[in-house]
């Protein structure tokens, strides 16, 4: 059994679930509880639920501290590039307290960013920055594309014992999909085959697996079958279920919303490029952001993206079609 | 006698039997520190090494009246922390050493001590970035229904940070029970603290943020640990966060093979004038508790355990060179 939910209340289900099943679930932000009539501070009160001040340093080195001692806070951070504001704390401090004690303390802790707000929000408010977080040791990375994998993951970063940055696009928040019933859980490191096919393997990561799915779509109608994956978390990120994919497809495009030189995209491809070489008849293709910051003109914004247009013409190239007029 | 950290010490005035422990405490660091350097410069002891000679008084006032489950976060500058916090020596010089008895199995190394069976539960290398862990620590205290302070350690330099702004504030606006203790040595890394700001004293930036603050000789023990007692049990009967300047002074760099050529500037035989260890000495001797004999025996016994330990920590292996999966990401 399942239910049909926005990808945000997908979110918001697993944290309530997750507070409701272990106290030690903290959960801040900056305008948690702006009310009192907010649902999480209803039901958890302000011990649990906590507004913190626009100090993003201070709040995520807070939550490391909590987090060591044995709470799981979930930080909420609005903007992922208000992680950058703490950039510190983010990928040098609690991340690293594991290794460097010999495991004697561990940072439980979830930091939750948004991205990709490509609709108007223009150079500081757009980044898919996810990639340059993928090479942090000791940080885990979750990108859910789908509702249900919104829910999952962020029930297994609640658990994981390791500091998880959980990034949500802001263009799927309202998108509705159907999520199963009760206790829902995805893993890490597991790649979803979200379409398959025989013929190219598309990988898509957050938001542009969406942009991979509309491509598939309509290159199905001209008789293109194309394997569409998910990696879902890119650190741990799942290289073999790509690898599996291409040995049988022989041809690799890659989408990546984030800039070229900082997307998992490039990521995959050298990876690819290493470990599956032999399976390839074709270079592998990245469709990403162009290495720009993003315009807010309209037009300039859509210039420097990738979307199912650029990705159709990278399948086709790919494959030595003949480009289907549009 | 060890000197380490007490079981549950509580918070009273000086007399003789506490001054001992502060003296054999300010000793064990003294001696650990003047071994480590030469360890350093013969390449024994692995990476930065970051002395506090000359700064003792500090940790040992403060960590000697903490109990194993009020945390501890220190700086890049944390031997005398860890000493006086319990960390074993031996383990602790392992870990400077890279060895795989180290108390973080020579993962970690001099910026990164952490004990936890003692509380001593981190050390960063980056200026500030300890800060803030303090007030979580203290946060979960308050809500598993204790109340035990954490302590956090930082220089001067700190305290122009963005971040020590943020954690004051946070810890203010919470009422959590941190007391935030600055090391004001007078030197942000190589440079005097009149090169970095106009304020006089760090405890002036406490007010604003409506948190209690005293500046203290650093360099008086007896001062260090009547104050520190003071707030700490403030903090310990629910009172909030309390700022701790201590004015000391370290008399060696920034870290061993630092040139120093920014020191003609200040005067360190005036300091060493005021050596804590020195005025302890003459006030323990004023008020009949013990004399410099005692001192001498305290020397004495620390530079022994010096000794066990550097043969302890040679003695260690290195480690596997493998990272254990178990280590890459927590399970």
């Amino acid at each position: 059994m399942s239910h049909v939910i926005p990808y945000i209340a997908a979110i918001q289900e697993a944290i309530r679930e997750e507070m409701e099943r272990d106290e030690r679930v903290l959960y801040f932000g900056q305008n948690m509880a702006t009310s009192p009539e907010d649902p999480f501070l209803k039901q958890f009160g302000p011990d649990r639920v906590r507004v913190t001040p626009i100090s993003e340093t201070a709040e995520i080195g807070m939550a490391t501290g909590a987090a060591v001692a044995g709470y799981r806070p979930v930080v909420e951070l609005y903007m992922a590039e208000f992680l950058l504001v703490a950039t510190d704390q983010v990928v040098n401090e609690g991340t690293r307290f594991h290794f460097m004690s010999k495991g004697q303390v561990s940072v439980p802790m979830v930091m939750v960013a948004g991205y990709g707000f490509t609709a108007g929000w223009a150079g500081q408010h757009t980044g898919s920055i996810y990639g340059m977080f993928m090479g942090v040791p000791g940080l885990k990375v979750a990108l859910p594309s789908t509702p249900a994998d919104a829910k999952g993951l962020m029930t297994t970063a609640i658990r994981d014992d390791n500091p998880v940055l959980f990034f949500q696009n802001y263009l799927l928040l309202l998108d509705e999909g159907e999520v199963p019933d009760g206790e829902h859980s995805v893993p890490f490191g597991v790649a979803d085959v979200k379409r398959a096919g025989s013929d190219l393997t598309l990988v898509g990561t957050g938001y542009a697996v969406r942009t991979a799915l509309k491509a598939a779509e309509t290159l199905a109608r001209r008789g293109v079958s194309v394997e569409v994956i998910d990696p879902r978390t890119i650190a741990p990120l799942d290289v073999d279920t790509i690898l599996s994919s291409v040995a049988r497809t022989r041809h690799l495009v890659l989408v990546d919303q984030a800039t070229r030189h900082s997307s998992v995209a490039a990521v995959i491809a050298a990876e690819v490029a290493e470990l599956g070489f032999s399976s390839l008849e074709a270079p592998i293709s990245m469709v990403t952001a162009l290495d720009s910051s993003i315009a807010y003109s309209k037009p300039v914004e859509e210039f420097v993206l990738p979307d199912e247009h650029k990705v159709i013409r990278a399948v086709e190239a790919s494959l030595g079609l003949a480009p289907a007029s549009t | 006698m060890p000197g380490g950290a007490a079981a549950d010490p509580g918070s009273q005035a000086l007399d003789a039997g506490g001054a001992e422990r502060l003296l054999a405490t300010m000793w064990r660091i003294r001696a650990f520190e003047e071994r480590l350097e030469p360890l350093k410069r013969s390449s024994m002891v692995h990476g930065l090494t970051h002395l506090s000679i000359g700064q003792e008084a500090v940790a040992a006032g403060v960590c000697t009246q903490l109990r194993d489950d009020e945390p501890v976060y220190s700086n890049h500058r944390a031997n005398g922390h860890a000493l006086a916090k319990g960390v074993d020596m031996g383990r602790l010089l392992a870990e400077l050493m890279g060895r795989a008895d180290g108390c973080c199995r020579g993962l970690g190394g001099s910026m990164h001590v952490v004990d936890v069976a003692h509380g001593f539960l981190g050390a960063t290398g980056v200026v500030g970035g300890n800060l803030p862990f303090a007030v979580g620590s203290a946060l979960a205290s308050r809500l598993l229904g204790r109340e035990r302070p954490a302590v956090v350690f930082f220089g001067d330099g700190a305290a122009q940070t963005g971040i020590f702004a943020e954690t004051v504030n946070l810890a203010s606006l919470w009422q959590v029970p941190v007391v935030f203790v600055c090391e004001n040595n007078g030197f942000a890394e190589f440079t005097p603290r009149s090169a970095h700001t106009r304020v006089e004293r760090v405890s002036d930036l406490a007010a604003p943020f409506r948190v209690a603050a005293r500046t203290v000789d650093g360099n008086d023990v007896a001062e260090v640990h009547r104050v520190f007692a003071d707030a700490l049990t403030q903090a310990r009967a629910g009172g909030g966060p309390f700022l701790l300047e201590c004015l000391t002074h370290r008399l060696s760099g920034h870290y061993v093979g630092d040139p120093g050529g920014y020191r003609a500037a200040v005067e360190d035989e005036a300091w060493r004038a005021r050596d804590p260890i020195g005025r302890l000495v003459r006030q323990a001797d004023a008020a009949g508790w013990f004399d410099v004999e005692r001192s001498r025996a305290a020397e004495e016994a620390a530079r022994d355990e010096v000794e066990a330990a550097v043969a302890f920590a040679l003695g260690s292996p290195f480690p596997d060179p493998g990272i254990p999966a178990e280590l890459t990401y927590a399970r």
